[in-house]
């Protein structure tokens, strides 16, 4: 019986999906094109040819993180909207210490650089955390706050100190910081500038998926999640881990330079990231804040994104946007009802157990 | 007899995998006060829903003066002049009495204003007929709960009803409050209105009730006059067994003093004084009882004691080690173990199994937890299968989450948890608060199980009657202070009620 | 209602799968295959990208080209996008921005049978652009500077405003150009300058530049120049609500405020785009930097029918020496 429950919380989501697919295609049928011809460039383009799927995992790659950092300070009753802002301090800290540390070689460099992108993630997050520890200071706004100061850190850093003439990014980093792209092994995804970070992403998500559930850090964590006071009641010190959660947040949303500065650019670029720290919040969502729902998400995402890519030339850009809002909504719609159903069964099967009704 | 003005007839009610209502029959006759008992989930409140029109039943037949009606929904129930007062509050706490009153039926002068001054007067009218005293200008917030439920009852009383069902009533109120409830609802019954009375105190019932109807497991077990019967009896329906209703103490040997409280002063979260200079010492082998109104300080007495509130003035010694101010997690492991008075907010984590509440707070050590703060699962699920044979909780299943459990259950994993750390004292807050009379026998046993092993047990509770059977001694707590330390032995229930509401005060003017 | 609703969506898609099947996918005759990609946001911003748009345009009407483009969500839909072109069987590819610059240069030498240009390409030191590869500069320094003058000799209260988009060297360039101008034409004058914010979203941040532009006018400021893609547009918002004058950028921007521009600085993207594809057309594309200064009048500013009354004659004739005396070389417009 709980199995059929567990099928239909993984099948809502995708049924979610295909609908919102379908009102999509009302949207491709308003603008006078055939939606039929329409999905079928979509997906032809992206899971017709090794090119396409390599496109795919590369977008979803970033995704993964910061989808990753906000279901990970999710599932501890944090709200973290900063990811944005702390991927581009990670990033450039990866990017920095990969272009001044330039002597060492690459077996130290890397995972130099990798620790670099989380430290900085860490301490871009860490500061929201130690305030709302401390002072009680709302996350949410604190994290958004900590976005405009990292953009304009950044930019301000790159303009005046770090831009190759004429430009808005770094020098390039150690060749030896460079993470191999996977078209070395696999020649067919050749064009594609998917690289190993794909892989630490899924360790990542991994990782998370065990410190949460298999440690009593992440018991600790989801109580406080759950239920702050008993939480406190049972000895756990809160104020820690609300810093402990958002430092961990902001470091996987820092790994996002892994994909892009030393896996594909091998520079930091001002702006690059665009808006992928806002979508983690919607590939969480859409995950249901667990690791693998993550990743089901970010590619989903990953998939429209570089699909939207492909239909452009038939269709405009606004509609392939229209279509991931659409996809959004209607998994969010259709997630509450579903849960409350779900919710009632479970409860009603205890309830026979206990020879009783709905609680009173 | 006079006119059966509810009669419910074979009423079924079906949810998935669990029938609620079994083939009811309930009545109830025009002007009785009739009493609705049975534990937590046999179904007394499904069939006061169905007949309220909130759920609509399977089967069944429902007759409201001899008529058929079909109670499609509230609205039609309110029209046959059924109303029902529920547990939890429907209030607007910035609206007055008044404006809560008249919330969807205000009248109107003209065609859109309110007026004002005809509520009033008619709540002022409904107020004097039936002895309901309250100022329909004062705002929800400011009022004690007692007088909200009064709110509750005017509102019913506005709508018209001539059936009030009322749905566990005296759960949130105090001894004082309970007896004006009683009061009032003996004067509804002088104006020829009908109660139905849902709730699981056996003395309530026998104190306030006409006729008694039983319910067990979606089935009524009994209908029974109330003068009848005995408390016993209805227990013994209730429960489907023998139940000891009167607790059972052997002697215990007291020993050194476990726990020393001095001039302890504390903030409530308003930031107003709550503790005003408490003193207090427990020894090993007694449990020592505080009793007082709600609000009187007793919540954050505990509080204070667990590492939960900080203490402004005063000290804490345990087992002569000082604990002012320590961490929560610094006093559970000098040995006490704490039954929060709010399980659901406090004592649970709701959405976390049976086997993973049963770890909170030592979540952290081993043998729970290994090298690299791996946890142990099977340690934990070993412990799991381990505490739910010895606490009897139910269902056995260490998987569930804690949040399906009935409120017995949740409050079994608890004592279960609490007890497991083998502790020298325990700090037991409402330790049987919304919990069936199978579940509170059992606590209590476990209560006193501590006592005779030579541990210290403070037991704070609203229930005058728990506090006055379990305590060797008993502290009164009245705004912030102790105001006496009585012998349960030599002392009447009524004179430790005086001290609760300030000694000096009069009891109940009503009465 | 509830079953309706998708029955009825699948015999939509239906009746759309077979229309869908009656229409074929057009085989297109064409002079030339050209595809284009914008940058992130940057059609419609009626200036800069919709230049470019605008020589694609005439290239299909006067020479019969064929053409697609593409928008990009993020950055790396820039790569993507070239890729995606180069890989079709297209001539010639254009990138529109200097974004691009890095990425067209890597496919521009992984498809060497294919042709690509990119508009404000970054000439790197240490890095040769493949002969396949059009870089088209302009020499906005150069233009800023005339219209800079021009500011300077009209300037009733001699203050000046700058409204950049995003802070970056590019933009600079911009800048730089105006206030040496200005400096040339009037050495009293003061230049306040403002830059709408350090992302992307400051090309297109209206409401941002209303507001730098307003507390420009409101401290004295009567000529406004921008440069920040459509965020300009609110600063010809707020000077028309303070009846004083802003100076357009890129394209001829008098119809987006008639009676408030005093003039456009234009960057003829347009001509670059229509001169490059016909250039390609006529077998004699050439690769590497093409520069577009006021020599080759690929930088200018507006004067005609529109503007002459807000210009006076000896202004004219003023700024007219100013330019000559640039394309001769004798006045070095600083870029930076």
């Amino acid at each position: 019986m709980i199995k059929r429950e567990k099928l239909l919380e993984i099948f809502t989501p995708l049924l979610a999906v295909i609908a919102a697919f379908l009102v999509g295609g009302i949207f491709i049928l308003i603008i006078g094109q055939n939606p039929i011809f329409i999905y079928g460039k979509l997906f032809s383009g992206t899971l017709g040819n090794p090119y396409g799927i390599a496109q795919v995992l590369f977008k979803a790659t970033p995704l993964i993180f910061t989808g990753l950092a906000v279901a990970f300070a999710f599932r501890a009753g944090l709200f973290n909207i900063g990811c944005e802002g702390q991927l581009y301090i990670g990033s450039f800290l990866a990017a920095y210490l990969g272009f001044t540390l330039v002597g060492l070689p690459g077996f130290l460099l890397i995972p130099l650089c990798i620790l670099g992108g989380m430290v900085g993630g860490a301490l871009w997050a860490g500061i929201p955390g130690i305030l709302k520890a401390k002072r009680g200071a709302h996350e949410v706004i604190t994290t958004i706050m900590m976005n405009f100061i990292a953009l304009a850190l950044t930019n301000y850093l790159i303009v005046r100190y770090f831009h190759m003439p004429e430009t808005v990014h770094t020098q390039s980093i150690a060749l030896v910081a460079r993470i191999p792209r996977l078209s070395t092994i696999f020649p067919k995804f050749s064009g594609s500038p998917l690289n190993y970070s794909f892989f630490l992403a899924l360790l990542a998500c991994f990782i998370v998926y065990y410190i949460l559930w298999k440690t009593s850090l992440g018991y600790e964590l989801r109580a406080v999640g759950l239920s702050p006071s008993a939480s406190e009641y049972g000895g756990i010190n809160i104020p820690k881990s609300v810093i402990l959660t958002m430092a961990i947040s902001g470091a996987l949303a820092g790994l996002v330079g892994v994909n892009y500065v030393m896996g594909y650019k091998y520079y930091f670029e001002q702006g690059f990231a665009g808006g992928v720290g806002f979508m983690g919040i919607a590939v969480a969502l859409l995950g249901r804040n667990t690791p693998i729902g993550v990743i089901l998400a970010a590619l989903l995402f990953g998939l429209l994104s570089f699909g939207g890519l492909i239909i452009n030339a038939y269709v405009p850009k606004e509609l392939v946007e229209i279509l991931q809002a659409i996809v959004i909504i209607f998994v969010i719609a259709s997630s509450k009802p579903f849960r409350d159903y779900i919710m009632k069964l479970k409860k009603k099967t205890l309830a026979q157990g206990i020879a009783g009704t709905s609680k009173e | 007899m006079t006119e059966r003005v509810v009669e419910m007839r074979h009423i079924t009610k079906r949810f998935p995998r669990v029938v609620a209502n079994d083939d009811v029959n309930f009545r109830v006759h025009s002007g009785e006060i009739h009493a609705l008992v049975g534990e937590n989930g046999a179904g007394k409140s499904t069939l006061m829903k169905i007949l309220y029109g909130l759920y609509q039943k399977d089967g069944g037949q429902i007759l409201i003066r001899g008529k058929e009606i079909d109670l499609s929904s509230p609205s039609v129930a309110i029209e046959q002049g059924i109303g029902m007062v529920h547990q939890h509050f429907m209030l607007i706490p910035p609206f007055t009495v008044a404006e809560n009153v008249i919330l969807g039926r205000e009248p109107k002068r003209g065609k859109i204003f309110n007026d004002r001054k005809k509520a009033t007067q008619d709540i002022r009218g409904l107020s004097k007929r039936y002895g309901l005293i309250i100022d329909p200008e004062a705002k929800i917030q400011d009022l004690s709960v007692g007088l909200q439920q009064r709110v509750e009852i005017i509102k019913v009383l506005y709508r018209g009803a001539e059936i009030l069902i009322m749905d566990e009533p005296t759960a949130v109120l105090t001894p004082q409050e309970v007896e004006e409830l009683f009061t009032i609802m003996h004067s509804l019954k002088r104006e020829g209105k009908t109660i139905i009375f849902i709730t699981h105190k056996l003395k309530e019932v026998r104190e306030i009730s006409d006729w008694v109807t039983v319910m067990r497991d979606g089935r009524v077990v009994g209908v029974v006059k109330t003068e009848e019967t005995t408390e016993e009896e209805l227990a013994r329906f209730m429960v489907g067994r023998e139940v000891l209703l009167k607790v059972e103490k052997g002697p215990s040997q007291i020993g050194e003093v476990v726990l020393r409280a001095k001039d302890l002063e504390a903030l409530s979260d308003r930031g107003l004084p709550t503790l005003k200079g408490v003193s207090f010492e427990i020894r090993a082998g007694e449990i020592l009882g505080i009793a007082g109104v709600e609000g009187n300080g007793q919540t954050e007495l505990v509080e204070v004691l667990t590492g939960l509130r900080k203490v402004k003035k005063g000290r804490i010694v345990l087992g002569g080690k000082e604990v002012t101010n320590a961490s929560p997690r610094m006093i559970f492991e000098s040995g006490v173990a704490h039954i929060p008075e709010d399980r659901h907010k406090r004592g649970l984590i709701l959405e976390y199994s049976v086997e993973d509440n049963l770890i909170l707070g030592h979540h952290y050590k081993p043998p729970v937890r290994k090298r690299l703060l791996r946890l142990n699962f099977k340690r934990i699920s070993e412990n799991a299968r381990n505490l739910i044979k010895r606490f009897d909780i139910r269902p056995a299943n260490k998987e569930l989450l804690v949040s399906s459990l009935s409120g017995g259950n949740q409050q079994k994993v608890i004592v279960a948890r609490e007890l497991s750390r083998h502790p020298w004292l325990l700090i037991a807050s409402q330790p049987t608060r919304g919990v069936d009379i199978g579940a509170i026998e059992f606590i209590h046993k476990k209560i006193l199980e501590e006592r005779e092993r030579g541990k210290a047990v403070l037991l704070v509770s609203a229930e005058l009657s728990e506090v006055m059977s379990l305590s060797d001694r008993i502290l009164v707590m009245y705004e912030g202070r102790i105001v006496g330390e009585v012998d349960p032995k030599k002392t009447k229930e009524e004179e430790i009620g005086l001290m609760m509401t300030g000694a000096t005060q009069q009891v109940a003017s009503s009465k | 209602m509830r079953k309706t609703f998708p029955i009825g969506l699948v015999l939509l898609l239906t009746i759309a799968l077979i229309l869908g099947c009656a229409r074929k996918e057009e085989e297109v005759e064409a002079t030339l295959r050209v595809g284009l990609v914008f940058d992130v946001g940057g059609r419609g911003d009626k200036s800069f990208n919709d230049s470019a748009y605008r020589g694609l345009e005439k290239a299909k009407e006067d020479l019969g080209i064929y053409y697609e483009y593409i928008e990009p969500g993020e950055g790396s839909d820039r790569e993507s996008g070239l890729r995606m072109l180069a890989y079709q069987n297209f001539d010639l590819i254009f990138g529109i921005g200097f974004m691009f610059s890095d990425d067209i240069t890597h496919i521009a030498r992984e498809f060497p049978e294919k042709k690509f240009a990119c508009v404000d390409y970054t000439v790197q030191p240490g890095r040769e652009i493949p002969s396949n590869l059009a870089a088209l500069k302009f020499r906005e320094e150069e233009g800023s500077y005339l219209v800079g003058a021009l500011a300077g000799l009209l300037t009733k209260t001699n203050k000046l405003g700058f409204v950049g988009g995003m802070d970056i060297p590019l933009i600079h360039r911009f800048e730089s150009g105006y206030k040496a101008g200005v400096r040339r034409a009037n050495p009293k004058a003061t230049i306040l300058v403002g830059y709408a914010g350090v992302t992307g979203e400051a090309f297109k941040n209206p409401a941002k530049g209303k507001e730098i532009a307003l507390s420009q006018y409101g401290q004295g400021v009567d000529i406004v120049y921008h440069a920040s893609g459509s965020t300009g547009l609110g600063v010809f918002e707020a000077a028309r609500e303070k009846k004083v004058l802003a100076i357009g950028v890129d394209s001829d921007q008098y119809h987006e405020a008639p009676g408030y521009i005093l003039t456009s600085m234009v960057k003829r993207v347009n001509n670059s785009v229509y001169n490059t594809i016909k250039d390609t057309i006529a077998g004699q594309f050439k690769g590497g930097v093409h520069i577009f200064g006021l020599k080759e009048d690929g930088v200018g500013y507006v004067y005609d029918e529109n503007n002459r009354d807000l210009i006076p004659d000896e202004v004219r004739k003023k700024v007219e020496e100013l330019k000559a005396q640039i394309i001769a070389g004798e006045i070095e417009v600083p870029r930076e």
